[in-house]
């Protein structure tokens, strides 16, 4: 045997021997960079705008934004290594266009106290810090099925707080979707998303064979037995009666739409969605006739310029600041987005579309895209049922919520209160979404993780080491 | 499970995509349409944001300008000599929208027009802030002011026109009002005044000389003669049936004279003399003659049933359709339906002084660039032949003699001759008729034609065209003669 040859069979072998995976935190780190940058570059273009000189505290707000993040990254580095390259630049990226864009509504109306982009910025900090906590605590995504019934309670417990307290700390905007004490106020139907989430995942893991062999046929239909029904649509009576009692429709909205999708893919059968539009627009039939705001919901989304000066006011001046916009938008703090009520709330995909245009607002469309992609990959490729559950409706719940807030805004479907994900100000949905991206990325980073070597059995070992 | 997962996926997809077409149709297919909402105050805002520009008279006085302010809106429109311009000007508001030039010349007052943009691509490249153009107008401010003083806050219109243009000298109305009350940035105040405007009996804000028709009387019998000698075979000289009485054919009433007077002796006249002493009669018999469609297609070659854009658009004037006889008597002598706006009348009394060409009457003389140059100058423009320079000639000899020896003396000026025609209509039982005046001077060559009209008579008593209007016609021809001196 020649020496080539011995070398080509060491050269075979070696690529034979399974690579570790690349962790790709390299691109991650500069997909960071490049999104911090990004959102300083806004933020001097709107100091340039409003005031023709750099901003000054520049160096402060970039400092802090990639502290934040480049915190973040080294807890993906240690703690979820294995994790998806691509949702925490998405995340920053959008967290910091949202801070730069709270802060030029901030220069309209200006406050005296903490500006609004200050508080975002120290929410931003926090919602790093669950972020960082959720990678550390849930080492492995699968513990959280431990968890299924407590995270019900859990959620149905934050879902009922703010029906039950008093209006005056539950109520925002004719909204009782709020809990409000001692100057703090939280939107406990944002965490409780994630809750419900992880116990639809976990419930279905345990009942799955059970919904999808056990059936009466129906119509050519199968339907599942009664009593594996029972506690899912329980638990789905319990929060969307919670959400209609707290008028929070885009909640709902957003609710029902996990639950109907997680169903069908645990289940893999088509009747799960046609159940779940049949109970979609029965419910929004019965909702229509019941309740006068939701009645009033429809008309507006409808007719808007009928109630251009009264209940159609912020949608028709959102629609106008879309349309000032135009192709390319009227450029970063030279539009009007200040005309619209709740900017920076519901509406900041409105500031968006007047400042940055189509193209602004497809980008960040398609930011979205990414994310709920990646999640859903992560879902593809985790090899357990509860991860691939956990993972679907965590990037379902992620891209209907952007569906029902920007298709209200853009009058694609009837307008109902919800944040825009990482844009729209407001703590609570920070802090969710982050602890959200957390838990994707842990669900990643179990799918991507190589396979632990095999290590040796004890047993094997007290075979090999006679004792004398 | 990655069955339905890649399904799910399809659907987010599908989600999104929806919201991706949603995007480009609001803010593209659907956003002209939305930026032109008549509620939309964005743009008005943003309209704000710029100074706008200047509304010019010929003689160069800036008669709407905008000033800054210290307010949200950072510029506040303002009108000098504000209700003589009113009907010309409109106004600018916040809450009411625009009118007039204001509204018709906005895309350049506010900068947005494409033959500014090149000069305001310079301006976002410079990062300057982007100014409106000036619009300056054919408006001679001396008949302006001569107009509006003579008719001394009655109601009426007056309309001056250079005949070889068609360029717009003075349009005035009157009662008018004061575009600045609307024009504020206090939302409150200016629906106030708005209701005030809105509910005035005299209706302030309708600008009469464009927009209110009336029926245009004997000044109506130009129209007739015009008929008789383009397609009648007459000459002024023709002689003509004129009975003290002209009965309706198959009615038991009758046409009378004016003040139940007889025209030459009683039985016939000449059509020169016919139209000199405004002989009822005579043109009703003429018009049965002649028959409604000539009457219409010579009326319609002036301008009748059909509407002018100067660039405002004129309420249309109508000579009717499907008339009987006596119908067609009475609408000979510019009765019965007929109606003119006055800027009609004035256009009549153009064409027979430019030879028998309309041409197309407009306001707008240039428009000029926040630079200052000139980006536009309206080229006077033919509409048509309305009659042939013959019949024009003998027109304006006929008219000449109104003012000579006829109705129309009061309208005489020394040294100048003068082409007129009065006209007292008859409007509503009971009330006083309108009085009309219709000229042009000189007449050998004429600098201006002018159309007057006083609603039932500005209320005197024995009002007619002679006594009210003619004076008024006077004053604005006097104006204008001293200015060509």
């Amino acid at each position: 045997m020649s020496s080539a040859t011995a070398t080509g069979l060491a050269n075979a072998a070696k690529a034979i021997k399974p690579r570790r995976p690349r962790t790709r935190r390299g691109v991650e780190l500069a997909m960071l960079v490049f999104a911090v940058l990004i959102a300083l570059a806004a933020y001097t273009d709107v100091g340039m705008a409003r005031s023709q000189k750099v901003p000054p505290d520049i160096l402060t707000y970039g400092l802090g934004l990639g502290a934040l993040v480049l915190v973040a990254h080294i807890a993906v580095r240690r703690f979820a290594p294995y994790a998806d390259p691509l949702l925490l630049p998405c995340a920053a990226l959008l967290n910091g266009v949202g801070l730069v864009l709270i802060h030029r509504l901030d220069l309209v109306a200006p406050k005296a106290e903490n500006s609004d982009a200050t508080l975002q910025l120290a929410w931003s900090a926090i919602g790093v810090v669950a972020f960082i906590v959720v990678l550390v605590v849930v080492r492995d995504h699968r513990r959280l099925q431990r968890y299924t019934y407590t995270s019900m309670l859990l959620g149905v417990l934050l879902l009922a707080v703010p029906s039950i307290l008093p209006a005056r700390f539950s109520e925002v905007n004719g909204a009782r979707n709020w809990i409000r004490f001692a100057g703090f106020s939280i939107q406990p139907g944002e965490f409780a998303k994630i809750l419900l989430v992880i116990f639809v995942a976990g419930f279905l893991v345990a009942k799955r064979d059970a919904l999808a062999l056990a059936s009466h046929r129906f119509l050519g239909l199968d339907l599942p037995r009664g009593r594996d029904l029972g506690p899912i649509i329980v638990a789905w009576l319990v929060s969307v009666g919670l959400l209609v009692r707290g008028r929070d429709l885009g909640m709902s909205m957003l609710f029902f739409g996990f639950f109907i999708v997680m169903l069908y893919i645990a289940t893999e059968r088509l009747s799960w969605l046609l159940i779940g539009l049949l109970l979609f627009c029965g419910g929004t039939f019965i909702a229509y006739h019941l309740f006068a705001h939701v009645r009033e919901r429809f008309e507006i989304w409808l007719h808007p310029f009928r109630y251009a000066k009264s209940t159609g006011y912020q949608l028709v001046q959102g629609l106008y600041g879309f349309s000032s916009g135009g192709l390319m938008g009227t450029g970063l703090g030279k539009g009007r987005p200040d005309l619209v009520p709740f900017a920076k709330s519901d509406f900041i995909i409105s500031t968006i579309g007047e400042e940055l245009g189509l193209t602004g607002l497809m980008a960040i469309l398609l930011v979205y895209v990414v994310m709920v992609s990646r999640g859903l990959r992560a879902s593809l490729s985790v090899r357990d049922s509860f991860g691939k559950l956990l993972a679907a409706g965590l990037a379902v719940s992620l891209a209907v919520q952007v569906f029902v807030v920007v298709g209200g805004v853009m009058r694609l479907i009837p307008l109902t209160g919800i944040t825009t994900p990482f844009l729209s100000y407001g703590g609570s949905s920070l802090v969710s979404n982050w602890a959200l991206i957390a838990l994707l990325l842990r669900v990643s980073d179990s799918a991507r993780r190589p396979a632990p070597p095999p290590t040796p059995r004890p047993d094997d070992a007290a075979t090999q080491v006679v004792r004398l | 499970m990655n069955k339905p997962i890649r399904r799910v996926a399809i659907a987010c997809l599908l989600l999104f995509a929806a919201l991706l077409v949603n995007a480009n149709v609001v803010q593209f297919a659907d956003a002209k349409n939305l930026r032109d909402k008549p509620g939309n105050t964005r743009t008005l805002y943003a309209q704000y944001d710029r100074q706008r520009g200047d509304i010019v008279t010929a003689a160069g006085d800036a008669i709407a300008s905008s000033t800054p302010t210290t307010d949200t809106l950072k510029y506040l429109r303002t009108y000098s000599n504000a209700p003589v311009y009113a009907p010309v000007t409109g106004f600018y508001s916040i809450v009411y929208g625009a009118t007039d030039i204001e509204a018709a010349e906005n895309s350049v007052l506010a900068g947005t027009d494409d033959r500014l943009f090149v000069r305001q691509l310079t301006n976002l490249i410079t990062g300057r802030t982007p100014q409106g153009g000036s619009v300056v107008l054919t408006i001679d401010p001396a008949l302006q002011v001569a107009a509006y003083q003579a008719l001394a806050g009655r109601k009426g219109a007056v309309v001056a026109v250079d005949p070889s243009t068609g360029a717009i000298l003075a349009l005035v109305t009157s009662p008018s009002y004061d575009p600045n009350v609307l024009s504020s940035h206090d939302e409150k105040s200016i629906t106030a005044n708005w209701k005030q405007l809105t509910a005035d009996p005299n209706n302030p804000m309708l600008d009469r000389a464009l927009n209110e028709t009336y029926p245009p009387g004997s000044t109506f019998k130009l129209v007739t003669a015009a008929a008789a000698l383009s397609n009648g075979g007459y000459t002024p000289q023709s002689s003509i049936p004129a009975p003290n009485v002209l009965p309706y054919p198959n009615s038991t009433k009758s046409l009378p004279n004016y003040a139940g007077e007889q025209c030459g002796d009683g039985k016939t006249t000449t059509l020169i003399e016919a139209l000199t002493i405004s002989c009822n009669t005579a043109f009703g018999a003429l018009g049965e003659t002649l028959g409604q469609d000539a009457l219409r297609k010579q009326a319609e070659a002036f301008g009748f049933n059909s509407t002018f854009s100067i660039p405002m658009k004129s309420a249309s004037s109508v000579f009717p359709t499907g008339l009987d006889d006596a119908q067609t008597i009475q609408s000979a002598i510019g009765q019965y339906n007929v109606r003119t706006t006055p800027l009609q009348m004035a256009m009549v009394a153009a064409t027979i002084a430019n030879g028998g060409t309309l041409m197309k009457p407009y306001l707008v003389k240039q428009l000029v660039g926040p630079d200052l140059a000139v980006i536009d100058t309206t080229k006077p423009t033919a509409i048509r032949q309305a009659i042939s320079a013959e019949v024009a000639a003998e027109l304006t000899t006929m008219m000449e003699s109104v003012v000579d020896k006829g109705t129309g003396t009061t309208a005489q000026i020394p040294g100048v001759k003068v082409a007129g025609k009065t006209g007292t209509a008859e409007n509503a039982p009971g009330k006083a008729p309108h009085a009309w005046f219709v000229s042009f001077a000189p007449a050998a060559s004429p600098k201006i034609a002018v159309a007057v009209v006083v609603e039932n008579g500005g209320g005197a008593n024995d009002a007619t065209g002679a006594k009210v209007a003619a004076p008024i016609a006077k004053a604005v021809m006097s104006a204008a003669l001293k200015e060509s001196q």
